[in-house]
């Protein structure tokens, strides 16, 4: 049983394994990294960078993409 | 639909360095699914579709995306602001478009007024300002002002987008004088974005002599939205042959098509 940090993800509150990266959390949420853009604090990262970007206790993130407009 | 006449009259439809077949824009927001979309968007002839950047919905994300019905490849995918009140939020949502990794086009909008959708000018030029800074070819949605268009063009935005009525009001073409207007005084393209209902008013629009036009709700909302896009595609064509032909003078008397000579005398 692996221990679990509290982040927010869009805005929900949301537990997640602690030293997971944020390529693991789109995994976990079956989200595709190519489809998705990530915001984490503020900052985008970039896709190659998913991997080696590790999640904090309080951390924001923000998982994008595109849906209709005009 | 294009004539060969019109391709030898007309100049090529270029912003930001990229040229485009169609001069009618289309967005990608209100259908009743993604399906009656992608045929409206074929219909319409559009190579240039908006999106808008949000939350990736968390509960619903095995379902396919816009993306699985806009092929990259055929059209070309202008990312917009929309719902942004601030220039440091519009600024945000533009990086996040762009590291989507399509195109480093967006189409800027700053809201003033949640009734009106009316832009913030002051936040437009500020968000428009870091942007152009930044590399983005900008497409600004502003209102039918001379001077914010001009001050637009001065921070380097690829285009200028004037509004014909508010978003997704369907009034038409309000104020043809400041568009003309405008079209005249900016050397950047003059894209009239927002407000069209139907055909009459997109040809009406072209009329004018602006570069082309972007819609969504005006084909979105239409009972048959394909039949509409398929419509709205003419009036462009229509519009734009009609200003580049010139119309004639307008008076306000009439004046006979037939000659006068060779009337049967009364004798």
């Amino acid at each position: 049983m692996s221990e679990t940090i509290d982040v927010v993800v869009n805005g929900e509150p949301r537990a997640v394994v602690r030293d997971a990266t944020l390529l693991d959390l789109l995994e976990t949420l079956h989200l595709d990294p190519r489809t998705v853009v990530v915001e984490h604090n503020r900052t985008i990262v970039r896709r190659p960078a998913l991997a080696a970007v590790r999640v904090a206790p309080g951390d924001a993130i923000e998982l994008v993409d595109f849906v209709g407009g005009g | 639909m294009t004539t060969a006449l019109e391709v030898r009259k007309d100049t090529p439809f270029t912003i930001g360095g990229r040229t485009f077949r169609s001069r009618l824009m289309v967005g990608t927001g209100k259908y009743r699914d993604n399906e009656a979309m992608a045929q409206a968007i074929a219909a319409s002839g559009a190579d240039v579709v908006t999106v808008a950047v949000r939350r990736v919905n968390l509960d619903r994300a095995s379902e396919e995306g816009i993306l699985y019905h806009l092929d990259p490849a055929r059209v070309f995918l202008l990312a917009n602001t929309a719902g942004c009140y601030t220039a440091a939020d519009a600024v945000r949502y533009a990086r996040l478009a762009r590291e989507a990794g399509f195109n480093e086009f967006v189409k800027l909008e700053v809201i003033g007024d949640e009734e009106t959708l009316l832009p913030d000018v002051q936040g437009l030029l500020q968000a428009a300002q870091t942007l152009v800074h930044e590399g983005f070819k900008v497409l600004a949605y502003t209102n039918e002002d001379l001077v914010t268009a001009l001050r637009l063009e001065d921070a380097g935005v690829a285009a200028v987008m004037p509004l014909a009525s508010p978003i997704g009001s369907g009034l038409g073409l309000i104020n043809p004088y400041s568009v003309r207007l405008i079209k005249r005084r900016l050397q950047v393209p003059v894209v009239v974005d927002a407000g069209v209902g139907t055909a009459s008013d997109a040809c009406l629009t072209m009329e004018q002599g602006v570069d082309g036009i972007l819609m969504n709700t005006a084909i979105a909302a239409a009972q048959d939205p394909s039949a509409m896009a398929h419509a709205m595609r003419l009036a462009v064509e229509a519009g734009r042959a009609a200003f580049l032909a010139g119309r004639m003078p307008r008076r306000e008397v009439a004046v006979p098509s037939s000659p006068l000579d060779g009337m049967l005398g009364d004798g």
